[in-house]
């Protein structure tokens, strides 16, 4: 009887090992000496790194993913917060369909969305804008930013609204004061994700970064295709290290909630 | 004081809850349904009536027929694969105690918040021709030379199977929590064996989960770009990457956008039915 439990966990353990190890081994690799991507490699050192902080094209990669991630963060955040509000706290005859419909842009395939964009940022002469890249990436973040939002304002207590709302403050005043305080961490994770989302994003980026606005992901894609250069590695665990990073904040900001 | 109800002011309009859906909804409807729906207004317009004919050319052409078979099927092996690889690593989660549960899922969740493209190279390295598995094949002596892994069907099902398997991992685990515990304990109290508790109770208990997982997973399959552009061959050509060629190669507005409406019919309709079987209303507490 026990045994097929132990069956399933050792199963799962293999299954995590192999979630997890092509993260390490990219992490690992990057530290090789040779240009060819072996694991685990032969010697170590840190050349590749200095390849890619030293590199201006690589640099200016990094900021402009950088800024359009920031840019669509603050307004995913702010529509995505406003519209998590509402769907909580607002009575809705149809509010299944109403967030079936915003969580479209998750669903349609990214290229449906990037070649449509496209199409239109031509004739509007937007391709290579970082203020409209980051716009369609708010798009694609909004999804998120709800889902993480709804959760998290459930868990906020209505009473504490109804009681500053009765002892005469505003509803403006208790919007601002109560409902933005309490709901804080989840905001905070909400734009951790959504930055996340667009630091990410590949496919968007490609239509629409032209050659001015080329974000971290482009570059990588355009390096892949071509010649696969070692410095990908070192590029790839930095982007690990940002993510984990970014998931411990997030955890912090969860442990303040509670 | 005692009787007082509670003060009905004259708010705006505006700070009603309901309204203030209405920046996110504006937003969406002109930065993203728009631009979809203007994209085919316009193929069709710019083809004054033949648009129809284009359509009909492109469903029935050989290119057309090939790759949409091809999509349909990788998507749905790569789907079958990552629930069977999903539902162990979902269950451990449920009955694990606290630090094998963060192990596990430390292992779910840093994967899946690392971008794709990322991942997907981490598995050309693996896979490629002196890549992890070939070296340590090859020193074991399974293959006495290096196997083609990658650019090939066997690199685009294992690259889109891991990409795709934490959110398999994920909606099959919420599903799961959910099941009350109590009915597994009466189950087990009552003299059943574990395996019959779990093929008569946990099983048939998590098949919405299943069924969401799935959907949800075949729809992110179908429509999948980076990894099978990567990680595949000439003759891998899925959906998402023969639009990509159309309009950055061969320039075909028509042919990439009758192939894109195609591809939004069958993601709308399953994604009809993941709402219909997924409980978005129990997401909002109702």
């Amino acid at each position: 009887m026990n045994k097929r439990i132990k069956f399933v966990n050792i199963l799962s353990a293999i299954l995590c090992l192999i979630l997890i190890a092509p993260i390490l081994i990219v992490v690992i690799v990057s530290f090789g000496k040779s240009s060819y991507m072996i694991f685990p490699p032969s010697s170590f050192s840190t050349k590749w790194y200095l390849d890619f902080f030293s590199s201006p094209d690589w640099m200016g990669s990094l900021v402009t993913s950088l800024i359009i991630g920031l840019v669509s963060s603050l307004i995913a955040t702010t529509l995505g917060f406003l519209g998590a509000y509402s769907l909580v706290r607002g009575t809705y005859r149809n509010k299944k369909l109403l967030i079936s419909f915003c969580l479209l842009p998750l669903i349609i395939p990214s290229i449906i969305t990037a070649v449509a964009l496209y199409f239109a940022s031509v004739p509007l002469d937007l391709v290579g804008s970082k203020l409209w890249i980051a716009i369609c990436h708010a798009a694609l973040s909004i999804p998120v930013v709800l889902l993480i939002l709804i959760s998290s304002l459930q868990g906020v207590d209505q009473s504490i609204e109804r009681a500053a709302y009765g002892l005469g403050a505003s509803k403006f005043y208790t919007f601002t004061r109560i409902v933005i305080p309490l709901a804080a961490p989840g905001i905070l994770s909400a734009a951790f994700f959504s930055f996340l989302t667009s630091f990410d994003e590949l496919i968007i980026s490609l239509f629409l970064s032209g050659v001015s606005s080329q974000t971290l992901p482009v570059r990588i894609w355009n390096s892949l295709l071509m010649d696969m250069e070692p410095v990908i590695a070192a590029i790839s665990s930095f982007l690990i290290l940002l993510t984990i990073v970014l998931l411990l904040l997030e955890l912090a900001a969860r442990r303040l909630r509670t | 004081m005692t009787d007082r109800v509670l003060p009905r002011r004259n708010e705006s309009v505006f700070l009603r809850n309901e309204n203030l859906i209405y920046p996110v909804l504006a937003f969406l409807l002109i930065f993203f349904v728009c631009p979809i729906v203007w994209f085919f207004i316009k193929s069709a317009l710019d083809y004054d009536g033949s648009f129809a004919l284009k359509l009909y050319q492109t469903f029935t052409s050989p290119l057309f027929i090939a790759v949409t078979w091809k999509t349909v099927w990788i998507s749905l092996l790569v789907t079958i694969l990552a629930l069977l690889a999903a539902y162990p690593i979902a269950y451990s989660l449920t009955r694990a105690g606290p630090l094998s549960f963060t192990l596990i899922i430390i292992c779910v969740i840093v994967p899946y918040f690392t971008s794709i493209i990322v991942r997907t190279y981490s598995w050309m390295i693996i896979l490629g021709t002196h890549g992890v598995i070939n070296r340590l094949l090859i020193s074991v002596g399974i293959i006495d030379k290096p196997i083609t892994l990658i650019y090939n069907m066997v690199g685009v099902v294992i690259g889109m199977t891991y990409v795709l398997l934490p959110y398999f991992v994920l909606t099959l685990y919420s599903a799961m929590k959910s099941i009350d515990p109590w009915l597994i304990q009466a189950g087990r109290s009552m003299g059943a064996s574990n395996s019959y508790v779990f093929r008569k109770v946990f099983l048939p208990l998590s098949v919405p989960g299943i069924i969401s997982g799935f959907l949800i997973v075949y729809i992110l399959a179908i429509g999948f770009f980076i990894t099978p552009a990567l990680m595949g061959g000439p003759n891998n050509v899925m959906m998402a990457m023969l639009i990509q060629r159309n309009i950055e190669i061969t320039m075909d507005w028509a042919l990439a956008s009758a192939l894109s409406l195609f591809l939004l019919f069958i993601t709308l309709i399953i994604y009809a039915f993941y709402c219909k079987y997924t409980d978005l209303d129990k997401m909002l507490g109702q």
